[in-house]
């Protein structure tokens, strides 16, 4: 386990290259979800001016 | 099929269809990114000449093919939009923009992390980093153009052109270690006639790149919904689906 870790000495590169990979892959999912919530909740905010104002 | 394609020229039925896929696509896409990962970290041997170091082969190679092949996606689809005025082609193309820039940086970034302990620097500005380097400026102008611009038939044309200018980049990027003398190894996998690359190490990098490819259409799909949903904001489907209760 700990060899694995270790990676021959080249720990550094390989598991930054992973840690990088990982955050980029995250974000990139992260990032429509987030989208969407904000894009639906002003969608939503608009029609209910929308309602109140021909109310 | 060509009655699918023509359904999902719909922004309603597109919107419905794919978020009913995505959850799908994104299990499948983790499930191929684990597996290339375990075959790629743990059951693969060491190279013979790199050491362990060569392991950042899993995630720079497929990231590399992915940066160039959403690319030629981004292109085909500016075309489309350009000729038949698809308005889903310039969704898709913008929605893939982003994840064209991420996964070009991480070739980058992860080739500089390879090239420092194999080659002694992290950068040289030869052919095929240097044209890598030209492709996340096309993707990052391409973002810029369309963010600046306000009218969106404008902004789209505008962003086809520049895609369509740049293919020409793409070769470049695929034969530059051909072409020109450069640090950079030449191709390993693409060599049909004898793959340089023993199967336990081609098997995990394989499924890495379909992993990848698969990534790329579920996050590409989640930008599009949203995109979809942001162009169609006025309609009435979209209201009826937000609804005044939400």
């Amino acid at each position: 386990m700990q060899e694995f870790f270790h990676m021959g000495g080249y720990a550094l590169y390989v598991w930054s290259s992973y840690a990088i990979g990982l955050v980029v892959l995250l974000a990139n999912v992260v990032a429509p979800i987030r989208r969407q919530r904000r894009l639906k909740a002003d969608i939503a905010r608009g029609i209910r001016r929308e309602q109140a104002r021909s109310a | 099929m060509w009655n699918f394609l023509h359904k999902m020229a719909s922004p309603r039925y597109f919107h419905r269809i794919t978020g009913r896929m995505v959850p799908w696509l994104g299990a499948i896409t983790l499930l191929l990114i684990l597996a290339g990962l375990y075959g790629g970290l743990v059951l693969a041997p060491a190279d013979y000449e790199q050491g362990e170091s060569y392991r950042i082969i899993y995630l720079h190679v497929p990231a590399a093919w992915m940066s160039m092949f959403i690319y030629m996606v981004m292109a085909v689809a500016a075309a489309i939009g350009l000729i038949w005025h698809l308005k889903l082609a310039e969704v898709v193309a913008t929605a893939s923009a982003p994840i064209g820039a991420s996964f070009t940086f991480l070739a980058l970034v992860t080739g500089s992390l390879w090239g420092k302990p194999m080659w002694g620097t992290w950068w040289v500005w030869d052919a095929r980093l240097t044209s890598e380097l030209i492709l996340l400026f096309l993707y990052i102008g391409f973002i810029a153009l369309q963010g600046a611009i306000e009218d969106r038939r404008t902004a789209a044309r505008a962003g086809a052109v520049l895609l369509l200018v740049g293919v020409i980049n793409i070769p470049i990027i695929h034969y530059s270690v051909e072409w020109w003398n450069t640090l950079h190894q030449g191709p390993t996998i693409t060599k049909f006639d004898k793959p340089s690359i023993h199967l336990s190490m081609l098997i995990p990098l394989l499924l890495m790149a379909l992993g990848f490819k698969l990534y790329y259409i579920t996050v590409m799909l989640m930008r599009a919904r949203c995109e979809v949903l942001d162009r169609e904001r006025r309609s009435g489907w979209v209201r009826e689906l937000i609804g005044p209760g939400n």
